[in-house]
């Protein structure tokens, strides 16, 4: 498998997940992607892009025009995200383990600021295998990142797993968990709009991409 | 008398008090000197990449996140997020280290960052301060949190018996015609020490403000010697500023002289700040020796 088609998979991974986040679950709009109330979706897992770009063009934030020459020179789409030059994107991803870090200082942003607005951040169950990642799980929880909601898209391409299950390893330092069908679109609607008092997990198991 | 390290939890308490941007995020290191009950004291525990990471999102959140640790585990242990969740985001954040190249050698060298300004200068859209003195660390702090900027200040144990004013550019303290010696914060009472034991005729320009580098002060400073011939002493790794240096003084025929902590080998040994500067002859007898050697004549 080349590095394009291992990103085509990882488009692949995130698709339901993403449609189901933007159609039915995320309080932002092309009008309010400023707004410090919005909601915010950090795509931790930069890899395999295509399918954050469709469903971002399928909302209005970019135009459905440019998705065809993508990666091109003179294109704001490259195989991994860039903020500055796309808008409705939160962060500029690629690297792993960066977005939960992330995520957990926008939470806490967003509950300094009085927001009434929430954080989402995707991670995959091989990008967990970084370091940082556990880290920020655990600071979430001593922290009370009540606003935080982590999605987990496993498809089973961590090297050596987690015993006991990914969800545990979140449950273990305290968040809220949720295992689901990831292809499943009432699931994964109903475990993200679940209430939760504290930080909240919710894995998406799909199938094992390779 | 008030450390950089006091003047640096002052001036931070004052901005918690009065501007609801800033936010402090540290890794245990000196958190118990913010107010733990503001909820805009955030401490992750031992955890500096996410203390980075935390930070880049309460940038992103419009807070002015201020970062503090010690130099090798704010800087060198989670570069790559300084590089990506700060800088590839594009948003600001208020830097602060505390141990320098060197100032508790006794740790040895997991507790050295020589390297902390070199790793900001492969960066973009980074100001570094290197404040010489307690009284301008907080004019610098102050300026540094109404803005939204990236800044790194580096804070260290090593001060100059006075301090000078704070700004933009360098600042001329001696005027020669035998050359310029540019001394960076707390490297300057030694600079004068060895100039002075040497009768140099040179001029003398200090930096507590290293990035951006004043290339039109170093340029004027230059033009009004006989000799086109610089040396810059750092506190930190030796030649971090010497690229912009050349790049200043391109059309004109120049020597460069950089001192700082050496590079060729690391050095396996404890005992004093004073006898690490001896060994990297950054104290006044080395000076004095690379002065006489480099404008003799």
């Amino acid at each position: 498998m080349t590095g394009d088609e291992k990103h085509e998979w990882a488009a692949a991974s995130t698709i339901d997940v993403l449609w189901v986040l933007y159609d039915r679950v995320l309080n932002v709009t092309p009008a309010t992607a400023d707004d410090p109330d919005r909601d915010r979706f950090l795509l931790s897992k930069g890899h395999g892009p295509m399918a954050y770009y469709a469903v971002l063009a399928e909302k209005g934030f970019i135009e459905e025009s440019i998705l065809d020459d993508w990666t091109s020179w003179d294109s704001p789409l490259g195989q991994h995200p860039d903020r500055m030059l796309v808008r409705g994107v939160e962060i500029s991803s690629g690297s792993l383990g960066h977005g939960l870090p992330i995520a957990v200082g926008t939470a806490i942003g967003q509950r300094i600021g009085k927001s009434s607005g929430r954080t989402f951040v995707l991670v995959g169950d091989g990008e967990l295998d970084e370091g940082s990642n556990h880290e920020a799980i655990a600071v979430a929880a001593r922290l009370k990142v009540a606003n935080l909601t982590a999605i987990v898209i496993d498809n089973e391409s961590a090297m050596y797993g987690w015993p006991g299950g990914i969800a545990r390893r979140f449950a273990v330092e305290g968040w809220q968990t949720a295992e689901i069908d990831g292809r499943d679109h009432e699931a994964i609607f109903t475990a993200l709009t679940a209430p939760h008092d504290r930080p909240y997990a919710v894995v998406a198991k799909i199938e094992k991409s390779y | 008398m008030t450390t950089m390290r006091e003047a640096f939890i002052q001036t931070v308490n004052e901005g918690i008090e009065n501007d609801p941007r800033v936010t402090v995020v540290t890794a245990v290191i000196s958190s118990s000197n913010f107010p733990q009950e503001n909820e805009r004291v955030v401490d992750v525990g031992i955890r500096e990449q996410t203390m980075v990471g935390v930070a880049s999102g309460l940038a992103l959140a419009g807070l002015r996140p201020v970062v503090h640790s010690y130099a090798p585990f704010l800087v060198e242990r989670p570069y790559e997020q300084i590089k990506l969740d700060i800088g590839h985001q594009d948003v600001g954040a208020v830097f602060v280290s505390i141990g320098a190249s060197y100032d508790d050698p006794v740790w040895g060298r997991t507790h050295q960052s020589p390297g902390d300004v070199a790793l900001f200068d492969t960066l973009p859209g980074w100001t570094v301060h290197v404040p010489g003195h307690p009284d301008e660390v907080t004019p610098l702090l102050r300026q540094a949190l109404k803005e939204d900027n990236r800044v790194y200040v580096r804070l260290s144990l090593h001060e100059n018996t006075q301090a000078y004013p704070v700004g933009e550019g360098f600042t001329a303290l001696r005027h020669g015609k035998r050359g310029v010696v540019l001394a960076v914060g707390p490297m300057l009472d030694r600079v004068l020490k060895a100039v002075d034991s040497e009768n140099a005729d040179v001029t003398v320009l200090y930096a507590a403000t290293i990035r951006p580098f004043d290339s039109d002060g170093l340029r004027k400073a230059v033009q009004q010697t006989d000799h086109a011939d610089v040396m810059v002493v750092e506190p930190y790794l030796e030649g971090t500023s010497s690229h912009l240096v050349s790049e200043t003084l391109q059309q004109i025929p120049h020597r460069v002289r950089s001192i700082g902590v050496k590079r060729h080998a690391e050095l396996r040994n404890y005992g004093t700040a004073e006898d690490h500067d001896a060994a990297h002859d950054l104290d006044v007898v080395g000076l004095g020796s690379a002065v006489r050697s480099f404008f003799r004549g």
